[in-house]
Parts: structure tokens; sequence; C-alpha cells
């Protein structure tokens, strides 16, 4: 195993990604705060939101400051209640976008933003079918997991906790089944609100984390960003390298031959 | 010719997709129209005829998780 992770690419239907970190494009200061931000964090797959032209204004588009020749643009279907617009905003971004990826929400309600996996679902199968690749934002339910993959998903992305809360990995127990339910790559999207929550994640054995508010809320992003950066990495590599098992009690690290009597 | 372009209700002499973006001034990387629902691909801008009434929607990408 090498020990800097370059062996351990991410590949999901044949898209590499070099970055387990992947990062949300909402909620920076400015323009220049996310791409510090983003240059900080490592990544390689940002998420944007598809909306409406101001024909009032011109503003500048958020893809300048975004290094397209690095960065694979992940858009998201974010504000969608229903199937119908869910599979609208999806085939904008597609057209709008250069890739067929989706990360797919299909919100259930203004105050928790869970998911309605009903909807989820439905709209995870109708846009597989239409060659989209499709990552659904979900619960940390691995029923519903597997329902997805049934549906087509690329991946799956159960929610560590709500969207913006920053209560970190709520259910790690669901997540761990999820990872032995499901064969495609688990991406924990939401909820991560510091370093050690996205630790959590990888040593459980998730393939990615996904943050927006958890670096972009920070007081200082781009710090945020580079403390994600580390912690998915040392995640990953602790995962890797095969934790000790916990005990109850103690067991000496040094030897007990040669003591004095 | 009178189109629905983003909710708003708009006055323009072009008549085709790839028109109405030079008139309206947008000239973004990656953006994406629908019109009355459907999206217009790219590369079918310039040859997509528009017709009085239509409901235009034009996106493209911003912040988002």
């Amino acid at each position: 195993m090498g020990r800097d992770g370059t062996d351990d690419k991410l590949i999901i239907k044949g898209i590499e990604f070099s970055s387990r970190l992947w990062v949300g494009t909402g909620k920076y200061r400015s323009n220049e705060e996310m791409a510090m931000a983003l240059e900080a964090s490592g990544t390689d797959v940002v998420t944007v939101s598809v909306r409406r032209v101001d024909l009032g204004r011109v503003a500048g588009s958020l893809l300048n400051h975004i290094d397209l020749k690095k960065m694979k643009i992940l858009p998201n279907t974010a504000g969608c209640y229903t199937v119908e617009d869910a599979l609208r905003y999806a085939r904008l971004g597609r057209e709008a976008g250069l890739s067929d990826m989706v990360k797919l929400e299909v919100i259930g309600d203004e105050k928790t933003l869970f998911p309605d996996v009903i909807g989820l679902l439905e709209a995870t199968e109708i846009l597989a079918k239409e060659g989209f690749i499709v990552f659904p934002y979900t619960n940390d339910d691995p029923i519903m997991a597997k329902r997805l993959v049934d549906a087509g998903a690329a991946c799956v992305m159960p929610l560590g906790a709500p969207i913006g809360s920053g209560l970190g990995i709520r259910n790690p127990y669901n997540i761990k089944i999820i990872l032995e339910t499901v064969k495609i790559p688990v991406v924990v999207d939401a909820g991560v609100g510091t370093a050690s929550d996205a630790a959590i994640a990888m040593e459980l054995g998730c393939d990615a984390v996904l943050i927006n508010t958890g670096i972009a809320g920070a007081s200082d992003a781009v710090a945020m960003a580079s403390a994600m950066k580390h912690a998915v990495m040392a995640g990953r590599l602790s995962y890797r390298a095969g934790r000790i098992p916990k005990k109850l009690y103690a067991t000496a690290s040094s030897p007990l031959e040669g003591m004095l009597l | 010719m009178r189109l629905k372009v983003n909710g708003e209700f708009i006055e323009c002499r072009a008549g085709t997709v790839g028109a109405l973006l030079v008139e309206l001034g947008i000239s973004a990387p990656a953006v994406a129209v629908e019109v009355n629902l459907a999206v217009v691909r790219k590369q079918d801008f310039g040859s997509f005829a528009l017709k009085e009434g239509d409901q235009v929607e034009v996106v493209n990408f911003v912040g988002g998780g």
C-alpha cells in the first residue's frame, strides 16, 4: 500500500477522481475566497447549482473562478421538491455543463432538507435510463441505498447530518451498514462540520466526503479547506492501514521481560 | 416579438435562441436554454426558431453544495 494515497484512486463509471474531498461552491464570502478554498482543499470535483441568468445585470460567470482544466463540475438539483423539477434541473445542468454527472437532490421539506427518498428513487431511475451518471443525496438508510443501486445510481451520497447543520456523522453505524450493503462508492454528503467529522467518515470506509458549509461557513474558509483535505487523507489512510481493535482493558506496550524484581 | 424570458415579458427582435442570447447580451460559457419546458441543445441555438409567446428559460451555474 502506498503511503501517500497515490495508488488509491477513486473511479466512478470510468471517471477518475484524484481527490476524495469534494467541495461545494455555495456560501463563500466572495468568488476569490472560493477559488482560494478550492485550491487549498486539493479537490478536483466541485458541485454547482443551476439557476436563472439575471437578465438585469451582467454578472461574471462562476466558472471564471474555477479551474476547468483541473476541476470536474458536478451540477446539483438543490432546491427541487418534486421529481419533475429535479429532472428539469438535471437536464438543464447537463446541457449547461460538460458531463452526464448529476448530484441528484429531491428535497422533502424546508426545515430539515431531508431527501424525499420516494421521489429520489423515481428520479434516479429515470435519469439513469437517460444516460446520466446519478449521484443521489439520500438518507443514512441502507435499504434505500440498495434500492438506489437497483435504480441505477453510480454512487450513493448518504447524509451525515442535515445540510448545513455541522452535526457530523450522526449515525456511523448506519453508514457502516450502507458500506457493507452496496458495492458502489459511498460518499458522505452533508453534515460535516469540522475536520474530525470528515476523518470519521473516511475511517468508516467511505469513498469520499462532500463538504460545502463546513468549509465556506468557517471563520477562515481557506484554512478549513486545508484542514478538511488533511482530515480526508488521514481518515482514508487510517482506514486502509487497519486500526487496532478496541479493548476495555490495557495491553502493555513495553515488554515485561527484563524488569527489575 | 413578445416572449417570456426567465419569468419576465420582453419585446425582442431575435428569431432564434442564438440571436436572443446575443440580444440579451448573454455570453456566459455555460448557459442552458429551455423553450416551453424542453431543453434546446447548444448546437441548435442558432437554428432553433422562436415564436410569439414562447416561454424561455436561460440558466447558468451558480455556487451550490
